[in-house]
């Protein structure tokens, strides 16, 4: 069940807007390896960002992805395919596909403007 | 305490009264203060010279130290004539007759003794106290070498901001007036010179006539642009020696210096850039210090319909945000900006090393700062060099009115609704960016530990219908995505910025500046981080014990976030792996317990709270206690940053 919504989640973002689709991951140890590489650090347990760029929901497209985190234009620790494999790659991007869409701000009182 | 027979030292005058006071003074207690409490059962009978002791006159060979009015109460004159409300120390024998003279003769009033438990607490304190005042009204009492050691990383950081921080420094200079033993060790012949190089001036007066002027010269020079700390030292057997005639004493007058403004031709050519730019920003530094000077940027940036980054400016103007930023700029206006040359180019520190500009080519930049009037060579703060169009050394307050007025004298009916046209542009960008950060603000909204966004946003509710003060530190408002939903638009309601950003700033400043806010009752309250509130936690009880009314919400990330980042980069670059990068940056492992902590030094605490449907009512508590006088410390486990 869990494949078949990440299969249906990876579909839906990379048709939108990747030309090509990223390699299958396993999105339980992108979870993990998200946080024990210390990707949660400047881009939050749940992607939503802070001192690094929002990754979820909806990330870019897998090729943009995996350039960025090889080679940063700005301030992010760049990491090399012997740090992070591909496949590391793949399973974190897999793991960003399954964080849900946030709230909608009407829905919160305390964020009406 | 005995002298030779011969000492004729600068209590020598004394000897002559000796005898006829020996009858007003105790005896002195060469001999008992040496001699062990008698024994109730086995008390042996008195040496002939203790009886001597006990019964004789004094002789000539000591010195009488009672007196009506020692130095240290003229001194205690001079520092009321300068306005100071506190004087902040941790206590020390080198100063022990000023602060004695402070608490009676001065009625401990105007000012005020604080107790801290750290001189770096005493002097941040002093410095976020000052940064709500717009000058030094909180002093500092430090004691010799070992009180100015303490005190040494917050006096940098004052300097490095431009303070006005006005330290008296406790020192025996005379070797002959020192007691055996620690005095020597505390004190120095030249005590000021280990901070000189970033202090503004220092002084070793050794007359009180020399004080009461150094003393007026000092604060004079501290609050002259570009401002900084200063240190008067106070002698001790100054202090300690009593006035022969007080009334011959004068206290001179304190007259401020006026703020240096553009030159007039100078200011007319960068209107000229500005009124014509086609997306000029202003940059707004650390100019805004005042309430009169936050409405004249204002003033400045709808003249011209340009966009303000940084700085304190309406958070919620048309104009704030800075538009299209720096990257779009043909004309950029720096006030007073700390580092330039940063903010016009990007340096990425990667596996590769690439400095580059990130502004458009022939972009004119202009810059108008007092820190070009004043600068020293060591310490390397004023950073890297940056190649200007326009440098107008002067204070922004003073030389907006005419910049101001150049513009406006420029700016035919053409050019207006060329640039009316322009503003309507930044303000539906403005709009659009509220409505972007409503949105981004929700992600990882219901996450635990908590983000920084849902925490600024339970903040911003809790404070949003008070006359509130956010103290923290590092002059940052709010944290994280919805700082842009926050409305600050009075220039109290966030610090000045500047300083080192050195580690354990923010929580002895937050408190200072609290106290300052305190006497207009006005809603404090301060993000604070974990590895900073561990420095001088004892600052804390200094807050409880003189009743500085604080919410202190902890950014808790049990770790130093910004290090671990250093960590990975470093690991990345020499391709081993980033999974030790938490090894000496997490604070774990057993996680500190603020609460815990606060109660322990008088302070409410609440927490640690993880689940954020618990914050909004945490907080909550804590503000009640807030505003019944207390300090209040919730602990909030939160998102990295």
């Amino acid at each position: 069940m869990r494949v078949a919504i990440l299969t249906m989640l990876m579909a839906t973002a990379l048709s939108a807007q990747a030309p090509t689709p990223a390699p299958a991951g396993n999105a339980m140890n992108g979870a993990k390896i998200f946080v024990s590489y210390g990707c949660y650090q400047c881009h939050g347990y749940a992607g939503q960002g802070g001192a690094g760029a929002r990754l979820a929901p909806k990330p870019i497209a897998f090729a943009a992805f995996t350039k960025y985190v090889r080679k940063p234009t700005q301030q992010m620790p760049p990491y090399t395919a012997k740090v992070v494999s591909d496949q590391e790659l793949a399973d974190i991007y897999t793991f960003l596909l399954t964080i849900p869409p946030p709230p909608d701000p009407n829905s919160i009182p305390l964020m009406k403007p | 305490m005995a002298k030779s027979g011969k000492h004729l030292g600068r209590r020598g005058f004394l000897k002559g009264a000796a005898a006829g006071a020996a009858a007003l003074a105790t005896p002195l207690p060469v001999a008992t203060a040496q001699a062990p409490a008698p024994q109730r059962f086995a008390a042996p009978l008195p040496t002939a010279r203790q009886i001597a002791a006990e019964s004789e006159p004094v002789s000539s060979e000591v010195d009488v130290l009672t007196a009506d009015h020692p130095g240290s109460d003229f001194m205690v004159d001079v520092i009321k004539s300068l306005g100071f409300d506190y004087i902040a120390a941790n206590p020390g024998a080198s100063f022990r007759a000023f602060q004695e003279s402070v608490v009676n003769y001065g009625g401990n009033k105007s000012p005020e003794w604080l107790t801290c438990t750290h001189e770096e607490s005493s002097v941040f304190m002093a410095d976020g106290y000052g940064r709500v005042e717009g000058r030094a009204k909180m002093a500092v009492a430090a004691h010799g070498t070992v009180g100015l050691q303490h005190a040494s990383m917050a006096v940098y950081n004052a300097f490095v901001a431009r303070s006005p921080v006005f330290i008296i420094l406790g020192n025996h200079t005379h070797a002959d007036e020192r007691r055996p033993g620690v005095e020597w060790a505390h004190s120095a012949q030249d005590v000021s010179a280990m901070v000189r190089d970033y202090i503004k001036w220092d002084d070793l007066p050794q007359s009180l006539t020399h004080w009461a002027e150094s003393a007026v010269r000092a604060y004079k020079i501290a609050m002259t642009l570009p401002r900084g700390p200063v240190i008067l030292v106070a002698d001790g057997t100054l202090q300690e020696t009593p006035v022969p005639d007080i009334a011959k004493l004068r206290v001179p007058k304190y007259t401020a210096a006026s703020a240096p403004a553009g030159d007039p031709a100078a200011v007319v050519e960068v209107a000229k850039l500005l009124v014509n730019a086609e997306n000029p920003v202003i940059l707004g530094g650390l100019s805004v210090r005042t309430p009169e000077c936050m409405k004249l940027l204002v003033e400045l940036a709808e003249t011209l319909q340009a966009p303000v980054q940084g700085g304190k400016f309406p958070s919620r103007h048309p104009l704030s945000g800075g538009g299209g930023g720096v990257r779009n700029a043909d004309v950029i206006l720096g006030l007073e900006v700390s580092d330039f040359w940063g903010t016009v180019n990007n340096q990425l520190d990667q596996q590769e090393r690439i400095a580059r500009s990130i502004v458009k080519p022939g972009t004119k930049l202009i810059s108008i700062s007092p820190n070009d009037l004043y600068l020293k060579s060591n310490y390397q703060e004023f950073g890297r060099f940056t190649e200007l169009d326009f440098t107008i050394p002067a204070d922004v307050e003073a030389t907006l009115p005419s910049l101001i007025d150049a513009c406006k004298r420029l700016i035919t009916a053409d050019r207006r609704r060329v640039l009316d046209e322009r503003g309507k542009k930044l303000a539906s960008g403005q709009t659009q960016a509220f409505e972007q950060a409503r949105n981004a603000a929700l992600y990882g909204w219901n996450a635990s530990p908590i983000s920084t966004a849902r925490l600024t946003a339970e903040m911003w509710e809790l404070v949003k219908n008070k006359d509130w003060a956010c103290v923290s530190g590092g002059g940052a408002p709010v944290l994280g995505i919805p700082g842009r939903l926050w409305n600050v638009d009075k220039h109290y309601q966030t610090l000045p910025t500047g300083g080192a950003a050195a580690v354990g700033t923010n929580l002895p400043m937050s408190i200072g500046a609290a106290l300052a806010h305190r006497k207009d009752g006005r809603f404090c309250f301060s993000f604070q981080p974990d590895g900073d509130m561990m420095y001088a936690p004892g600052v804390l009880w200094t807050a409880a014990h003189h009743r500085i009314p604080l919410l202190i919400v902890m950014n808790n990330n049990r770790a130093y976030h910004q290090e671990v980042m250093h960590l990975q980069r470093m690991a990345n670059r020499h391709q081993r792996g980033i999974t030790n990068a938490g090894i000496g940056t997490r604070i774990d492992d057993p996680n500190i317990d603020y609460g815990t902590v606060a109660r322990g030094m008088g302070a409410y605490g609440e927490g640690p709270i993880s689940n954020p449907s618990d914050l909004g009512p945490a907080l909550k508590r804590a503000a009640e206690r807030v505003e019944h006088g207390e300090v209040a410390v919730v602990d909030v486990v939160t998102q990295p940053r």
